[in-house]
């Protein structure tokens, strides 16, 4: 019952996201401030692990060729469809979760705590119109730290595949360039939205709702993690059941 | 001024609010008083609206609250001040730009307007010198100036404060109250405290209003409540050992 008490909520809070709006002056400044905290902030982290990920793709498939007649530009090919499927799409996004995620909740729930939210509501302004609209903007930009991950991802298979004597550069260049459908790169950007969706408004609801004091934020930002990478999770599936299959 | 008529609010089975009806004047600080569970806090947000009364109204002016559409209360709010327990000052802005945030919200002034209409009421509250600060670099004392600049800067027509002075030393409370009680007579506005402080019920109570579990047990001006027979009232006003010796030496010289 409380949970579907929750998703009741989370859509209406989706609602009142989309109502009475504030000044745009407010809003435009708000939504670079998202901006420059949630994608600019992650980009660190993002290229780190891409770049190394990347790496480890590439040197795990070339030691797991045993067969002589397999070519070497399955190592490109492997790195490229790993990365661009899966890795970037939606294993950058769990970590999104962890790092921008309890970012948000504990930002909000802190909010919530001190009274701040109440304050906002005081003057007459849609709280959550001022503090989720803004996120959701600044994470529609959320792709563009996708494309970044794939490029350094694929960037580190190559440099791990060459410079370990795993294979050419020729090799592992042609293997990204073999049998490329854009299709999928339609489907890994289609989840990319879903998922910076997901980020923005579980991590929300999760500060928004939550009761109680200081160690109550902690607790939600934890159930933030939880919950947003359970629905990332989900959502991977449905929407590749969904795209992928014929 | 401000009418509430047999207002009732409960959170489940547990009814916090039983009928409470009264008028909260214009030009006057208004005190709500009583201890802690009484209902006070819940009393304030139902009158700035962040509660819904299940039964009764809260009039502003000749409209209830509850009849207005929602461009109506948004209208209202713009006309409201309210001081925080905690300040509920926003961490990631300066001391000027919070002060600055209801005119940017909601005015079409321009910049140095703004800039000017806040260092006037930072200069009222007695904080100069402390708009690049941030909230956490500034005391408890500070913070609850800036929140009266905040509720003020945009010349409400109603204040409301819940616990002002919680949190403060003596002298710092005293401050506070003398200047809620300055700012109420200098615009001219409907003041509404909640407080259990009986130096605030002392200073600044030109009408007091008692709660006990949810009901209205007494209401009067600080004047009447050391003079008066309510029971209720009287066992409030001495429960304190400062108070109570009072109380005894009074007693004594009668």
């Amino acid at each position: 019952m409380k949970y579907l008490e929750d998703i009741g909520s989370y859509f209406l809070m989706l609602k009142r996201v989309f109502g009475s709006f504030t000044k745009t002056s407010v809003l435009r400044h708000l939504i670079f401030k998202e901006i420059n905290d949630l994608i600019i902030g992650s980009l660190g982290i993002v290229a780190f692990i891409s770049f190394f990920v990347g790496g480890v793709v590439a040197i795990q498939t070339a030691l797991n060729m045993t067969n002589p007649i397999i070519p070497d530009s399955l190592i490109g090919y492997a790195t490229r469809q790993s990365v661009i499927l899966e890795f970037s799409p939606t294993f950058i996004s769990i970590i999104m979760a962890g790092k921008v995620g309890s970012f948000i909740t504990s930002s909000i729930g802190s909010m919530r705590v001190t009274e701040q939210i109440d304050a906002l509501e005081v003057m007459g302004i849609n709280s959550l119109n001022y503090l989720v609209f803004p996120k959701i903007v600044a994470l529609m930009f959320y792709p563009f730290v996708i494309v970044i991950s794939m490029f350094l991802g694929v960037m580190g298979g190559w440099i791990a595949g060459v410079y370990g004597g795993f294979t050419s550069s020729a090799a592992f260049i042609a293997g990204v360039q073999e049998d490329f459908i854009p299709y999928q790169l339609f489907y890994a950007f289609f989840k990319t939205f879903v998922f910076a969706f997901i980020l923005a408004t579980v991590p929300s609801w999760q500060g928004f709702y939550m009761k109680g004091g200081a160690l109550e934020v902690g607790k939600a930002s934890t159930n933030s993690f939880v919950w947003t990478s359970v629905l990332i999770i989900a959502a991977n599936y449905i929407i590749t059941q969904l795209l992928l299959s014929s | 001024m401000i009418k509430v008529e047999d207002v009732h609010k409960s959170f489940g089975s547990e009814k916090i609010l039983k009928g409470i009806t009264t008028e909260f004047d214009k030009g006057k600080t208004n005190l709500i008083i009583g201890q802690s569970g009484s209902g006070k806090t819940v009393l304030l947000k139902c009158l700035i609206g962040l509660f819904k009364p299940e039964k009764g109204k809260i009039f502003y002016g000749e409209n209830a609250i509850q009849d207005m559409d929602d461009e109506q209360q948004r209208k209202l709010r713009e006309e409201i001040g309210m001081l925080f327990q905690g300040g509920a000052l926003f961490d990631s802005m300066t001391i000027e730009e919070n002060v600055m945030f209801p005119l940017r919200m909601f005015t079409k002034q321009k910049k140095t307007d703004m800039v000017a209409r806040v260092n006037e009421v930072l200069k009222r509250v007695n904080l100069e010198n402390a708009n690049d600060k941030y909230p956490a670099e500034i005391s408890g004392g500070m913070q609850k100036r800036v929140s009266i600049a905040r509720a003020i800067v945009n010349k409400p027509k109603f204040l409301f404060c819940d616990e002002p002075n919680s949190g403060l030393d003596p002298k710092t409370a005293t401050l506070i109250d003398t200047l809620i009680q300055e700012i109420t007579h200098e615009y001219n506005i409907t003041t509404v405290v909640v407080t259990h402080d009986m130096n605030s019920v002392m200073e600044i109570g030109e009408k007091v209003v008692l709660l006990k579990d949810g009901k209205l047990v007494w209401q009067g001006t600080n004047q009447d409540i050391f003079k008066t027979d309510n029971e209720d009232a009287t066992n409030f006003v001495y429960s304190s050992d400062l108070f109570k010796k009072i109380r005894e030496v009074q007693l004594k010289e009668k």
